[in-house]
């Protein structure tokens, strides 16, 4: 299971703060919702299948769009380890 | 319940208002037409990638700058530069405007002649002219426009034998405040060789010397440097007149005028800097008429302009063949439209745009081709949509150069289309195939 690390402020606009590195960074609404579940506690199983209820999207595509999502999470630093 | 419509998640760093080399997430509108008709259709019938040529486009600018010349200066007369893209098609759009023909080698000459080009229309340019060529334009009564002494002394020679009067003018390269100063070509002002070659020519008595041409490179963001370049070959038309009471027929100018087109590192876009044909025309034809020539017999002015007249009109067209994350995170999307057919990318920060609607989201990215080279980057750093597999993507503004620089490297050159003014497609070159490759080769027979 992965969070977003404490010090980074998540907004509902997509707006992201790294109080860390003074970094910001902009979501689009499907990343905010994937954060969001994330800092909930889900693991990717749970959030693979909210997703594929409530949208329109195959298994497939959504893992790859969610893998590589999280690969640029890492990528930034953003990822509690 | 409806289910939502999914778009890849995405995160952006923000670089507060500082624009990266990736540009400002500015968005982009996709191109789905082009003259009317749709890119996928237009992919669909003729395959991807695939450049497509509107008629209406080259009209419109031809006719932007024939006014900004004519409505200047008395006798303007344009001459398609046949290297910027000859494709026969393209040749008879510009011949049908008005415009005569620029060539730099037998083949280009060729082609001028079988598009129709009445002899003397032809400019003949450039530094390889071989004997027959040479011959050939002589009968033909082309205007040679002489690049060095040893040309100049062959010329003298074929008028003897041919008893002809070969119609000339020399090329003549000069410091006009532009830099680099191309000096490879032609004779050279300030040294005195423009005056060396044109003395030779006059006291030979052999040759008909109807104008000075120059052209002083291309891409040439400045309009003074022109009017430079004018007020020098004024001079030389003066002194002709002068010395020789010489009345030159033309005065011609080369190309060079800038495309919309963005080269790469420039910090503004080239439909910013790029001057207007006003301009470049204001600076020329100043420098022409506030010249002492005399009024009465003031040259025809011969314009060889290329890439600013058929840049904007192509496009190319693209698809995408799939996307993967670079080690540092950069986004990558490989597309079928590679640099062996769009060698302008060398120069040029292309625009890339979707063709069809896509995610008002865009990240930093790379646009690959499909070339098996590291070389092959179409774009290094665009602000670009997520695209899935088979999603199209049209290239603005590569109608200059890369249908006659393109390489048939792995895999073939692409199909060129032309839509008319009517908004009907023509096939105008047909796509390579193993055919148009192999029947060059020989197989010697030991290896059959
Ligand atoms: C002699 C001559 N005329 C005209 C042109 C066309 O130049 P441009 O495409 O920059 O207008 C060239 C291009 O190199 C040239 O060498």
């Amino acid at each position: 299971m992965m969070k977003i690390k404490k010090n980074i402020a998540v907004s509902e606009s997509g707006f992201v703060f790294d109080a860390g590195t003074g970094e910001t960074y902009s979501l689009n609404p499907v990343g905010v919702e994937i954060v969001k579940l994330m800092n909930e506690g889900k693991n990717q199983e749970e959030i693979s299948n909210y997703f594929l209820s409530n949208y329109e999207v195959s298994q497939g595509i959504f893992e790859s769009a969610y893998f590589d999502f999280v690969s640029i999470l890492n990528q930034y630093n953003l990822i509690e380890r | 319940m409806e289910k939502k419509f999914f778009e890849r998640p995405i995160i952006n760093k923000i670089n507060a208002g500082i624009p990266d080399k990736f540009g400002m997430g500015n968005q982009l509108n996709p191109i789905s037409t082009i003259d009317g008709v749709a890119v996928k259709d237009l992919i669909a019938e003729h395959g991807s990638p695939v450049f497509v040529l509107s008629e209406k486009t080259i009209q419109d600018i031809y006719q932007d700058a024939y006014q900004a010349f004519s409505t200047r200066y008395p006798k303007v007369q344009f001459a398609w530069s046949y290297k910027t893209n000859y494709i026969d098609a393209v040749c008879r759009t510009f011949h049908k405007l008005g415009s005569w023909a620029e060539v730099v080698s037998g083949f280009e000459y060729q082609k001028a002649l079988e598009n129709g080009v009445p002899g003397n229309q032809i400019i003949f340019n450039g530094p390889d002219k071989n004997e027959a060529d040479l011959r050939l334009a002589i009968e033909n009564a082309s205007l040679i426009h002489i690049d060095h002494f040893d040309e100049l002394y062959l010329i003298i020679r074929l008028a003897d034998e041919t008893n002809k009067r070969p119609k000339v003018a020399i090329r003549v390269n000069m410091d006009n405040g532009i830099y680099p100063q191309w000096d490879r070509f032609g004779f050279n002002y300030e040294n005195g060789d423009a005056w060396n070659a044109l003395n030779r020519i006059m006291l030979s008595k052999k040759l008909d010397l109807v104008g000075l041409h120059t052209h002083i490179g291309t891409y040439i963001l400045a309009p003074f440097g022109y009017g430079n370049a004018a007020k020098v070959l004024a001079d030389l038309a003066i002194g002709l007149d002068r010395k020789y009471n010489h009345k030159i027929k033309y005065i011609d100018m080369g190309g060079g005028f800038a495309s919309k087109n963005t080269l790469k590192g420039a910090y503004l876009p080239g439909s910013d800097t790029c001057p207007s044909f006003d301009e470049y025309a204001e600076a020329i034809t100043n420098a022409l008429i506030n010249s002492s020539i005399d009024p009465e017999n003031m040259p025809v002015l011969f314009l060889e302009t290329g890439r600013a007249l058929i840049d904007d009109a192509g496009s190319l067209l693209g698809s995408v063949i799939g996307n993967k994350r670079l080690k540092d995170g950069r986004r990558a999307t490989i597309l079928d439209i590679g640099v062996n057919m769009l060698f302008t990318s060398f120069w040029y920060e292309h625009i890339v745009v979707p063709a069809q609607a896509t995610s008002k989201y865009t990240e930093d990215t790379t646009l690959y081709g499909p070339l098996c080279m590291n070389i092959d980057v179409i774009r290094d750093a665009i602000q670009f949509p997520s695209m899935k597999i088979g999603d199209q993507v049209v290239v603005k503004r590569v109608g200059a150069y890369n249908m006659t620089q393109w390489m048939q490297f792995i895999t073939y050159r692409p199909k060129v289309v032309l839509i008319d003014r009517k908004g009907k497609v023509h096939t105008i070159r047909n796509r390579e195939n193993i055919d148009s490759i192999r029947s060059l080769e020989v197989v010697p027979d030991y290896l059959k």
